[in-house]
């Protein structure tokens, strides 16, 4: 075990697991995340909380997966490049280690002219690979980039995302093959409806044997109405939805039902395909949906290792 | 290569001569004669801006190269304007705006932002191609900088934002990982892209202070 986190003893066991998304409140309410633990913890494996999504200014992703642990959660941290050097980035790791805290998500982070300051001037200081390498060289060699010693142990379970939608296509693969490289010990992927794109690119991974050395989670998101289904479809970068999804939305009588079962459709097919590990479930806003979508989808209990 | 310029809003140009009755004008020949930002004209135009808003313009000329060390001579030539004149406004690149600032001990105050040191794409089209980052990586991207055309100035390939060629930061916005992955393809060489780029060295870039070279 490289943290011991109950995410990675899913994924070490071999069980197909399952994590969800929880954004931080706009707000100083402790009790927004706390509900959201709550909600959630019966229904996942981990949960991750995102770090100032869309360049939108929220509560500290550290600070948040804080309060899950308090409530039992095992959390995962996402930090972005966007918004931190590398001084910021290594103290906050070590501050992470330090209460507890052992998945963390490495991102590069949406562009700050989507979000809500797009005045800011973005960092940039290290990629989303090089931060992989620089947890992994925290972890194993117990080293800051500088090459000085840290005290302490660094136990960590190192994630990155791929996302099997954007272009060059072809290129997807390797730049999954590179964050393996750098010491990706998962993967949360972009999230899928295009179930025969996917299957090609997850050919591709196992073609590559990429599969045997990271645990890939697919990443799907329910749709709440056929106006979101449009707006994704349209507006969102990298995630593409097919016309028949937003076309099944526009005739459901009942649309947030049909989101539903469009989703958990999705599941028992990516449950069917090699190399797949596991589901990770971005309910933006809709965090409620989240436990019928994992009991309908068969998924429940979760395990207790 | 031309230093890239635009105007600055009136309103902005006006604020720091509020106190001033009476202005001196400087264009540039070169770079903001091309852009039509500090060129004869547009300081004709100025002028007339500045006299419509009650101001006595002392004189103006257009430097041939306002960023040249010449520019301390035609400044002596014309100091008894430029005396007779309460600030100078100065419609050049920042380069300029700092080279007559060296040789005048009045106000100087610029009338254009300096936008970035840019290449002619096409008639009328500037683009931004090198940041002057100090530490070129032309090498590994088939000549092409992701440092100051990727928004993320990613080193190890396209985010998960790249779609068609552009980048979701706008439409208009070519990716440049796909124009590198497109290069390095036509030459044989994506193999370059299963490289991990190093994690980069900024300390020849900004954030220490002016950066300085003498050459022997």
């Amino acid at each position: 075990m490289k943290a011991g986190t109950n995410l990675e003893k899913v994924l070490e066991s071999g069980m197909f697991a399952v994590t969800a998304e929880a954004g931080p409140p706009k707000g100083t309410g402790a009790a927004v995340i706390q509900r959201k633990g709550e909600l959630l913890r019966y229904c996942c494996d981990a949960i991750n909380v995102t770090d100032n999504q869309t360049a939108i200014v929220r509560m500290s992703s550290l600070a948040s997966c804080v309060l899950l642990k308090q409530g039992g959660v095992d959390p995962v941290l996402q930090i972005v490049c966007r918004d931190r050097n590398r001084l910021a980035i290594q103290s906050d790791v070590l501050g992470a280690a330090a209460v507890g805290i052992g998945n963390i998500l490495c991102l590069s982070g949406d562009h700050q002219k989507f979000g809500n300051h797009p005045n800011t001037k973005n960092v940039f200081d290290i990629d989303s690979i090089h931060l992989i390498q620089t947890l992994k060289m925290m972890r194993d060699e117990k080293k800051f980039l500088c090459g000085e010693d840290i005290s302490g142990e660094v136990p960590l379970f190192i994630g990155a995302a791929a996302n099997p939608y954007a272009d060059p296509f072809e290129f997807r693969v390797v730049r999954l093959a590179k964050k393996v490289k750098a010491g990706a010990d998962f993967i949360q992927t972009q999230a899928v409806y295009d179930m025969d794109k996917f299957a090609k690119w997850m050919e591709m991974i196992t073609d590559r044997g990429l599969e045997k050395q990271v645990h890939i989670l697919a990443g799907v998101i329910p749709i709440k109405s056929a106006g979101m289904a449009r707006y994704m479809r349209d507006y969102v970068p990298g995630v593409s939805v097919p016309d028949e999804v937003v076309t099944r939305m526009e005739e459901a009588k009942n649309p947030k039902e049909e989101g539903a079962r469009i989703v958990i459709d999705i599941i028992e097919q990516l449950k069917e395909i090699p190399g797949v590990h596991g589901i990770h479930i971005m309910a933006v806003g809709w965090e409620d949906i989240v436990p019928e979508i994992v009991e309908k989808a068969g998924l429940l209990p979760r395990p207790v290792l | 290569m031309k230093t890239i310029t635009e105007q600055k809003p009136l309103e902005e140009v006006m604020q720091p001569l509020e106190k001033c009755e009476r202005v001196y004008l400087i264009g540039c020949g070169t770079c903001a004669t091309l852009l039509h930002t500090g060129g004869k004209s547009e300081v004709l135009e100025m002028k007339d801006k500045l006299e419509e808003a009650g101001k006595k313009v002392t004189g103006w000329m257009v430097i041939p190269t306002a960023c040249d060390e010449l520019t301390r001579e035609a400044l002596r030539e014309n100091a008894k304007d430029i005396e007779a004149a309460d600030a100078v406004l100065v419609m050049t690149c920042a380069f300029g705006v700092q080279t007559v600032t060296l040789y005048i001990d009045k106000p100087v105050y610029p009338a254009l932002n300096t936008l970035f040191i840019g290449k002619e794409e096409s008639p009328g089209c500037f683009t931004e191609v090198c940041m002057q980052c100090g530490n070129c990586v032309l090498v590994q991207t088939a000549g092409i900088c992701p440092l100051v055309r990727c928004p993320k100035s990613l080193l190890n390939g396209p985010c998960g934002g790249s779609e068609g060629g552009k980048c979701e930061i706008s439409p208009d916005t070519d990716c440049a990982w796909q124009k590198i992955y497109d290069r390095l393809e036509a030459l044989g060489q994506l193999d370059k892209l299963e490289e991990i780029q190093p994690l980069r060295d900024w300390s020849t870039t900004y954030g220490g202070g002016p950066r300085k070279i003498i050459i022997s």
